[in-house]
């Protein structure tokens, strides 16, 4: 059966933990980083920060609404950056996890121009893509994700795919009896279903995410038709071909309006 | 709550938060400083609860919230106030439980007086009170006079209906800067709480506390509680939300300036010169109290063993006395810091403290480091106190203190027991060894106490060594924590067996008992006999989650105190679906723990519900919770009435006192304040903790996880105020008191506003008390400065307590100049 996880911005509290957890598991360094004038930090992902807490404030009037969106790796079934992955290093397991296989990693950054939540980064030290692996080496060996294990107001759950949907929807039905509109399960079948659903109080966009995720048509030009070429033909003749595919990517990307 | 209900503690656990139905959130902020209580929020909220947020910011708790209001700073007595007054007027009390488990019904002497501000008896000179006036009626037997109607307009009930007539939805406004709307909502949901079968709770922390009024704070919330029969029933109570892991703990144990180990008075030298006056004014003749020379006896027992007999009275003569103390102040801390700084302390032991950067005006307080002539920190990093004496702006050289710092072991690199939320106390075994030659505190306490032993044992000219040198101490070579721990839960002296519960300490100098209340805890050597170490996840009586089998809730692991009230006089629970006791007609079911006689002790037979139908609060003579506290148990009067904070904006609009008249103020030459009207610092400030950071920051500004979440020292302030003050988002702003200034980011945000009040609209500045000038980061770029907040911070106290304000102060908000 396939896994899922639950992201409840409902109950997500902001309080950090799941990014704490996240580098202690994966023994990834903290940042050096300056306080900006927000709560949020370090500013963006990288090839360290494999997920972070987005605060997003919302004010009209009176009323003030602050909003937590976890950022990380959604693990889409469609998984746009395990198909443009020249060394095919990125796999989507039988587990769910969309995994990077550094081994086979050469750092060419497709996967960083195809990814429509903008989520693996360059890692300039050892020429490789980073990013979660919804903690494949724990979910392997029967433990939930280390993000999962230590949200303490039950935001971040982790179980069978099915049972994360039973579990969004009647949460969903008791937030709308207590009057709570905008409620949305996203990733319930956004890309194939992704592999981290997020239940959401407020509009896709408030949060930051693509209200329609979808990713470049040129990463289906470069599946179908580009990389099966890379396996017979090499050398020169193909680079402009290449370089003019990665534009396009680029351009795409932009278009969509990704962070 | 001491006061009020008996015992100075949690009520309830943090499971049954989920419990409740309605949650008040004041004081405190659940989601950033204790997430894991959030948790049982959340589970509230899944079974239909609603959580009410009052806070001066707009927090991640209240981005939770179903209703949240702004309250200004030192306004919680107005707004609490409020909610008597509407659960009065509007007839929304539980009745029956006002009647029976409380003093409304007492008859006040005709001598009590409440004037503009003022109750009877104030003394001007010495800003005190005599308090003879705020005392029952009592008939020529001595007994109380009471008008079971509540309709006598000098019993408790009237007084207190005529004292908070004047606390209008209004005036709420007014003072608070609530709008009454928001207000009538709020009041409205809480009090529904009044219902016998609904539960309301408090989450409250410092932002309570921390007030020249902090304890009258927690009184006015413990009236609304009595006021709608919340208290001691599951999910009711009043839940103080402790701050540090082993706060409950260390309270527990006397490390209140004015209270011995299990919560008896510490000896008065002018009240109680000895055990015979002692016994005379603190053992009472009702209520549990009447067994206290028991616990004072038997604790004088492990603490001096044969040198302590019927003979010497126990060695009472050894006990440090309250009433001394530099200018008569006692032993609190701003108390503490003035001393040092009018060169009356000499020497200074700071364990797991850092006050250089959580004392409040910082400015002073590490000047009076340099009046020491010796100080030793036991520390796991250098903090800001070990390293006071190169703090920005000192010369090193001009510093005489010599500075002792011991390495010491963290909370998994030894073993013992923490006591926190819930009174509940668990044990913790050794997860790995200290590094280096990191010590854990027992084995620095027992080496510096037989040092000091060999040092008086040498010296002919010594002061009164009796205390030292006859001492009960043998924990071992390396001193073992589980000895310590078979102290503390008692023993019979004669054969040197452990006690199975405080019932069987004895005032003869048969048992010793370190700490009456933890009797019962380790009751042998047997593996099951640590019950603080005990770990049963499964039994749920009543599906309460109570959980009796993990760890131990002192007193005698029951998990909700006063539960008698659950129940009517005749034993029916208020609410049949939250079952905590029951009568069944022949006996008591019992999901927890009685607090009260369920069984005679002797036959094991039951008794009846009439019989402690009349004193469900144990520990109080009465036996009956305080909605009017007598004689002085607290000093700044009776009722809570709300007072200005010692700096403040405005006029205090409930009387001609601006400010506490009981509070206490101290006026070296740096104890500046801000005058009332005063244009220079017209901005309050608050401070709080936020989720990223622990207390001074010691252990956390250490670890880059956490440093890289929070890494600089910040100030938040409204659009408006930055718009004023020509602010932008992340600019580096100075922010200024009467006693120093303080450098910080700025964070511009909504979540905060100016407070509508009936005159003006004052801004508010939030900063946090994690920085300083040592560790990993110090809260910001420059090494040459110090990035604590409490420079800003006055020495002010609350008279109860000696708690020092922290929680509201004025000051100016600039601009850095670059």
């Amino acid at each position: 059966m396939a896994k899922a996880m639950l992201v409840d911005l409902s109950k997500c509290i902001g309080c950090r933990a799941c990014q704490v957890a996240c580098k202690e598991w994966n023994q990834n360094a903290g940042e050096k980083t300056e306080n900006t004038g927000t709560y949020e930090n370090p500013p963006d992902l990288s090839p360290q920060t494999w997920t972070k807490i987005k605060f997003v404030e919302q004010n009209s009037g009176d009323n003030v609404k602050w909003l937590f969106r976890r950022m990380m790796c959604q693990h889409c079934t469609d998984a746009a950056c395990e198909k443009v992955c020249p060394p095919k290093a990125i796999s989507h397991l039988e587990t769910t996890a969309v995994v990077i296989d550094q081994e086979k990693c050469t750092g060419c950054k497709y996967c960083i121009s195809a990814c429509p939540f903008n989520v693996p980064r360059y890692d300039a030290a050892d020429n490789k893509a980073k990013k979660c692996t919804l903690c494949i080496d724990r979910i392997s060996n029967g433990l939930i994700p280390a993000c999962a294990k230590v949200c303490a107001p039950g935001a971040v759950q982790f179980g069978e795919r099915s049972d994360m949907v039973k579990l969004a929807k009647a949460r969903m039905d008791a937030l709308k009896t207590k009057g709570v509109n905008d409620l949305r399960l996203y990733g319930e079948s956004e890309l194939g279903g992704l592999g981290v659903m997020v239940l959401m109080t407020a509009a896709a966009e408030d949060y930051g995410f693509p209200d329609k995720p979808s990713f470049p048509v040129s990463v289906n030009l470069w599946q179908d038709y580009l990389k099966p070429l890379t396996i017979v033909a090499g050398g020169g003749g193909i680079l402009a071909v290449l370089v003019s595919f990665i534009g396009s990517i680029g351009y795409k990307h932009k278009q969509e309006g990704g962070e | 709550m001491g006061p009020t209900f008996g015992r100075g503690a949690m009520t309830q656990s943090w499971i049954d938060i989920k419990n409740s139905d309605v949650i008040m959130v004041c004081g405190s902020n659940p989601a950033e400083n204790h997430p894991v209580s959030f948790k049982w929020v959340t589970k509230a909220m899944e079974n239909g609860a609603k959580l009410i947020v009052v806070d001066p910011r707009f927090t991640r708790t209240a981005s939770k919230a179903d209703i949240f209001a702004h309250l200004r700073p030192g306004t919680d007595i107005a707004f609490f106030g409020g909610i008597i007054n509407y659960i009065i007027t509007n007839k929304m009390y539980h009745e029956d439980y006002i009647k029976s488990y409380s003093n409304a019904s007492y008859l006040i002497n005709p001598g009590y007086s409440f004037k503009d501000g003022l109750f009877s008896g104030y003394n001007d000179k010495d800003r005190k009170y005599v308090t003879d006036s705020w005392s029952y009626q009592t008939n020529d037997a001595g007994a109380t006079i009471k008008d079971a109607t509540l309709q006598d307009p000098a019993c408790v009930f009237q007084l207190m209906k005529q004292h908070y007539s004047r606390y209008t939805p209004e005036i709420v406004a007014k003072t608070c800067g609530i709008p009454q709307a928001k207000f009538q909502e709020i009041a409205k949901t809480f009090a529904a709480t009044g219902a016998k079968d609904k539960a309301g709770t408090l989450l409250y922390a410092m932002g309570l506390t921390q007030h020249t009024v902090g304890v009258q704070n927690i009184r006015a919330f413990s009236i609304i509680q009595i006021l709608l029969g919340n208290m001691g029933i599951a999910g009711g109570g009043i839940n103080a939300l402790r701050g540090e892991s082993n706060v409950q703990g260390s309270t527990d144990f006397g490390l209140l300036a004015g209270s011995l180990p299990g919560y008896n008075n510490l000896p008065d030298a002018a009240k109680h010169p000895t055990l015979a006056k002692y016994k005379e004014s603190e053992v009472t003749k009702t209520g549990f109290t009447q067994n206290r020379a028991k616990w004072l006896i038997s604790m004088l027992k492990a603490w001096w063993g044969d040198n302590a007999s019927a003979d010497n009275d126990f060695a009472y003569h050894y006990l440090p006395k309250n009433g001394a103390g530099f200018q008569k102040s006692g032993y609190t801390w701003i108390a503490l810091f003035e001393a040092m700084y009018a060169k009356q302390i000499k020497g200074l032991l700071c364990w797991g403290q850092n006050p250089a950067v959580s004392g409040p005006n910082s400015n002073l307080e590490t000047a009076a480091l340099e009046k020491l002539e010796w100080m030793m920190v036991a520390d796991l990093w250098k903090t800001e106190t070990a390293e006071f004496w190169k703090r920005p702006g000192v010369k090193p050289e001009n510093i005489k203190t010599e500075v002792f710092l011991l390495p010491a072991a963290l909370s998994y690199e030894k073993q013992g027991s923490i006591t926190n939320s819930g009174r509940l106390i668990q044990w913790r075994y050794k997860a790995t060894d200290a590094p280096d030659k990191a010590k854990d505190d027992l084995w620095m306490v027992d080496t510096l106490y037989k040092e000091i032993k060999a040092l008086y044992q040498g010296d002919p000219n010594a002061k009164f060594p009796a205390p030292i040198l006859n001492l009960n101490w043998d924990y071992g070579q390396e001193p073992d924590s589980k000895m310590v721990a078979k102290e503390i839960n008692g023993y019979t002296v004669a054969d040197k067996k452990q006690l199975a519960s405080f019932a069987k300490l004895a005032d003869d100098g048969s048992t010793g008992c370190g700490n009456w209340i933890y009797s019962g805890y380790f009751v042998g050597d047997g593996p099951a006999d640590n019950k603080a170490a005990a770990r049963d996840t499964k039994a749920d009586p009543g599906g309460l989650g109570l959980y009796p089998g993990w760890g131990y809730s002192w007193p005698l692991n029951r998990k909700i105190i006063y539960n008698r009230c659950s129940c009517d006089t005749a034993g029916n629970p208020w609410n049949p679906q939250k079952v905590l006791v029951q009568w069944d007609g022949a006996k008591w079911i019992t999901n927890d723990v009685a607090d009260f006689g369920a069984k005679d002790a002797a036959t094991g037979n039951p008794i009846t519900p009439d019989k402690t139908a009349s004193a469900p609060y144990i520990m109080l003579a009465e036996g009956q919770a305080r909605i009017f506290v007598p004689k002085g148990a607290i000093k700044d009067g009776p009722f809570p009435e709300q007072y200005e904070p010692v700096e403040s904006v405005i006029k205090n609009p409930l009387s001609a006192q601006q400010i506490n008249p009981a509070a206490k103020i101290w006026g070296a030459d740096k104890d500046k304040l801000t005058a009332f009207g005063s244009k220079i610092c017209p901005i309050i400030a608050i401070t709080y903790r936020v989720t990223e950071h622990w207390q001074t920051g010691s252990m956390t500004r250490n670890l880059p996880w956490l440093t890289e979440l929070m890494p600089e020292m910040f100030v938040e302030i409204s659009p408006v105020l930055a718009e004023r003050k020509q602010i932008a988002h992340g600019d580096w702003v100075t922010v200024a008191s009467a006693r120093g200034t303080v450098s910080a980011r700025a964070i511009v945000t909504e979540r905060l506003q100016g407070f509508k009040l009936c005159t003006g609209e004052p801004e508010v500045a939030g900063m946090p008390f994690h920085y300083g000038y040592t560790g990993l980061v110090t809260g910001g770029p420059d090494e040459d400065k110090n990035y604590s907040v409490n420079q800003l911070s006055p020495h002010v106290a609350e008279p109860n307590t000696g708690m020092p304000e922290y929680k509201t102060f004025l000051v100016d908000v600039r601009k850095a100049v670059t």
